[in-house]
């Protein structure tokens, strides 16, 4: 195994070396840094040349100056990395340090909603093979697949920042919309459900009432300008959780784990007030993770006590259901932040942003306002990467389902009469997995060198706002090292990926024969 | 294929009965391309895409006048061309603004203007250019980039693909560390630096370099097709008859991974069209004054809000070639698999019941 790991991680030395190679050298026949200077008019222009060669290393020819750059890039190994410097004259390890994290938090929102969404209607589109709620998935995916993320992330900031804008001045919800959005949520729940014809239609009124009229109240109470879920309503979305979270994860018929979930669903409400206390007073990340922290231990032990056999599959309900149900603590408060936030000067009731990471002239020491901010400039460039991305996932959990499905352990637990929940869920649903899980890692590493266009278009200043400056600047140090931290994360990405694939499937055994 | 034939004819002698029974009885004495054909045009989302792909394609091309072989010139359909500089249409349009598009859909009894399409249908950029035209120039040098970038891409893969393949030990290692190394370097990266120094040069150059970076995916695909497809009887076969490797490349195993080739190529062209209007909205593709669908995009973006023609129209067409080609390839994918099983529809095995009924009432 140790063997197996070394030698991946040599071959992944050479690919990166190879790969790296090439792109110094198209990059630096493409470009000429001194072209703009030598078109220049300055009477000192031949000795800015002199000084640009000379501090870039112009003179020493590509093939030979990628092994001065890799002499650099190798200092990674005793703690000092040198990229060289780019053209403004300032390192590019600082450019790399404050661009990373940007585009991190892009693309890791990015792909967990993308999979998590996915994941789930791709299964369900398995599960309702040849449906009309397939076919028109399907269709769906295909568009998703064909749209170009530019021209999505126009309309996004037409429709959903600066015309949901000027609607939260006014939020009177017209009838037509409120019709709308229960029409269009109705087919959608009635197709996921399915089932006969009367099944259809009930389910298909129920959401129809459920969603017009939540729509209805929301406009009437004016819930958009000041949200709120309050503890009556987390109770009760708690108890919804609980119930469902227990009947996917070991079935409502195991007593011991509903009772476990739903007293964790309590517990969140029960400690809705000091959770709040401890929000107002030491707000902060540190506190955040300290009670994620004695939120788990708490799962734990609510799970242990409820059990007396088969406890572990208990214990993973109760943490779920907690979580859930904490994090509806979470953004309650997050709710709460958004009428004060929208008072503030710099957001002037005009919440959702069109470009950029952060508000620059927002001037608060408020935790939650802050971190409100950054989720509403989040808020664009996500969803646009989750609409291309999400379509690859529908896809392909789709695909992998349909051919577990056809599998013989399928056929067996099916024949040994497993209920289907069993069947779907213990049998099918983790052997989809697998796949789904190498996949994911793989992804989030490509998504990062795909974030180009996104961030062009919405202005964050992430690895690809720095990669095009390079391109257009003629900035080779820039470039690449912006490439090596893109490659380096996509080769590491797929090793990730090989190594996971045969930790969760047995049937994989690594170093045999390779 | 020739195992693929016997292995259907086999099952229609052993299974008689059922769902296998009606898909048999539909492909006996059909060749395989006459069963691919078959498949294909029951997928009734991949035939409309296929007409509307090629409509696209007939339109845009015969829409503006061009020179054949360089001499001749033939005229287009469209009155416009992209350099023609009509006046721009003052009133009749929305919240003040020119040159707003002519089209009109709603017929007169609808209180729309009548079927039509007017003086400027996709209305009139700021100087006044015919919309129309411009899209129509934009959709020629997309298509054509996309065809060039998808067929280098095909036939470097297949290429490089088939030989190491086939050959296998070194030659095969060393194309295939060259490919990893290809395939580390993000396709967006390679493709804008090529594209800032070369898309001066015009559309088809930055094309045929672009098509020089877009061959490894496949060729790892028709690797791995031709290492198990070597290992087959046929090829055996062909080879104790003393066929010659060129032979038994181009004869036996490339008609037999040709499935799998065709719906990654259509995957490549679709990626292509994306990558091309891509580049050129960041400005390092097609760069003015050659038009494309992903500059006009890129250049009139800003007047969404008040003339938002000039943003549709361009992305529709994007979308339009994007979404046909992905359908088709996934009708191709459906036709090519043999394991692909259509669904049975109630009425045809209502028939067959009936039929097998009669069958045993008569014995």
């Amino acid at each position: 195994m140790v063997a197996f790991v070394l030698r991946r991680l040599g071959v992944l030395g050479v690919i990166l070396f190879g790969s790296s190679f090439i792109l110094y050298n198209v990059a630096a026949i493409s470009g000429d840094p001194t072209a703009d200077l030598r078109l220049s008019t300055d009477p000192n222009r031949d000795f800015l040349i002199a000084a640009l060669t000379r501090e870039l290393q112009l003179d020493v020819p590509p093939p030979l100056r990628y092994f001065l750059w890799l002499k650099g890039v190798l200092g990674v190994f005793v703690g000092n990395p040198n990229f060289g410097i780019g053209r403004d004259g300032s390192a590019v390890v600082d450019s790399l340090a404050l661009a990373i994290p940007v585009t991190l938090r892009l693309v890791a929102a990015a792909t967990l909603f993308a999979a998590v969404l996915g994941i789930m209607i791709g299964i369900v589109t398995a599960l309702r093979q040849y449906s009309r709620f397939d076919y028109s998935m399907t269709f769906v995916a295909f568009l998703l697949f064909s749209l170009p993320v530019f021209w999505v992330a126009v309309l996004l900031k037409e429709y959903l920042a600066i015309s949901f804008n000027n609607f939260l001045r006014e939020p009177q919800i017209p009838l037509g919309w409120i019709i709308g959005i229960g029409l269009v949520s109705g087919l959608f729940w009635a197709s996921v459900i399915g089932g006969s014809r009367k099944t259809f239609w009930v389910a298909y009124a129920s959401a129809f009432a459920i969603s017009s009229s939540l729509v209805a109240i929301f406009g009437i109470t004016g819930w958009l300008l000041n949200p709120s879920l309050g503890p009556v309503v987390i109770l009760a979305l708690s108890i919804g959780i609980a119930f469902a979270v227990t009947q996917l994860s070991v079935g409502l018929i195991n007593k011991a784990a509903l009772r476990a979930s739903l007293t964790m669903g309590g517990l969140s409400v029960v400690a809705f007030y000091p959770v709040n206390w401890v929000f107002d007073n030491y707000p902060g990340a540190l506190s955040i993770f300290l009670m994620v922290c004695a939120l788990i231990t708490t799962a734990v032990f609510v799970g242990l006590a409820f059990s007396k056999i088969d406890r572990a599959p208990i214990v993973r309900t109760s943490i779920i259901t907690g979580v859930l149900s904490a994090s509806l603590v979470l953004l309650d408060k997050f709710m709460q932040t958004w009428k004060p936030y929208m008072e503030t000067d710099a957001i002037n009731y005009r919440p959702v942003p069109t470009v950029g990471q952060r508000n620059d002239i927002l001037e608060t020491n408020d935790f939650w306002i802050s971190s409100l901010d950054v989720a509403t400039h989040l808020f664009l460039p996500t969803l646009a990467l989750t609409l291309i991305g999400f379509a690859g996932y529908i896809r392909f959990a789709r695909g992998t389902l349909l051919e577990v499905l056809n599998q013989d352990y399928i056929r067996t637990a099916r024949a040994k009469g497993l209920t289907e929940r069993t069947v779907i869920m213990r049998h099918a649903f983790r052997n989809t997995m697998i796949p789904m899980a190498t996949i994911l890692v793989a992804d989030f590493a490509g998504v990062i060198g795909g974030a180009f266009i996104t961030e062009s278009v919405f202005a964050w200043s992430g690895m690809g706002t720095l990669a095009l400056q390079g391109i257009r600047g003629q900035d080779l140090n820039l470039l690449m090292g912006v490439f090596f931290i893109t490659a380096t994360m996509a080769v590491l990405a797929n090793f990730v990926a090989d190594l996971l694939y045969s930790a969760l499937d047995p049937r994989i055994r690594v170093g045999s024969g390779a | 294929m020739m195992s693929r034939k016997s292995k259907a004819s086999v099952e229609s002698t052993e299974v008689l009965s059922g769902e296998n029974a009606i898909q048999n009885k539909e492909i006996e004495g059909l060749s395989q391309g006459q069963i691919v054909l078959k498949r294909f045009f029951r997928h009734r989302a991949a035939v409309i895409s296929l007409v509307t792909i090629i409509s696209i394609v007939v339109m845009a091309f015969s829409a503006l006048d061009f020179r054949l072989f360089g001499i001749w010139r033939v005229p287009g359909w469209w009155k416009w061309t992209p350099e023609d500089l009509p006046e721009l249409r003052f009133g009749d349009c929305p919240n003040d603004t020119v040159g707003c598009p002519t089209i009109s859909l709603l017929p007169k009894f609808l209180g729309g203007q009548g079927i039509g399409l007017g003086t400027h249908p996709f209305g009139q950029d700021d100087i006044g250019r015919d919309f129309l035209a411009l899209v129509m120039k934009g959709t020629q040098r997309s298509l054509s980039v996309m065809f060039i970038i998808g067929g280098m891409g095909a036939t470097l893969g297949i290429i490089v693909g088939s030989i190491s393949g086939f050959y296998r030990g070194r030659i095969d290692s060393i194309l295939m560390r060259f490919v990893d190394f290809m395939i580390t370097i993000p396709v967006i990266i390679i493709g804008s630096v090529i594209g800032y120094r070369y898309g001066n040069l015009g559309a088809t150059f930055l094309a045929f370099l672009l098509g020089l970076f877009a061959w490894t995916g496949l060729s790892r695909l028709v690797r791995g097709e031709f290492l198990s497809l070597r290992e087959r009887e046929f090829v055996d076969a062909a080879r104790v008859a003393g066929a010659t490797n060129k032979r038994i490349i181009f004869k036996h195993i490339l008609p037999n991974a040709i499935g799998v080739i065709i719906v990654s190529v259509t995957l490549l062209l679709s990626g292509a069209i994306l990558l091309e209007t891509a580049l050129s909205y960041i400005g390092f593709g097609v760069v003015p004054p050659d038009v494309s669908l992903g500059l006009l995009i890129s250049q009139y973006q800003d007047s969404f809000t008040t003339r938002p023609w000039l943003f549709w129209y361009p992305g529709l067409f994007i979308i339009s070639i994007a979404l046909s080609i992905n359908f088709i390839g996934d009708g191709l994918r459906d036709a090519f698999d043999p394991r692909q099983r259509r669904r049975i529809s109630k009425k045809e095995r209502q028939d067959s019941a009936t039929a097998r009924k009669l069958a045993q009432a008569d014995d």
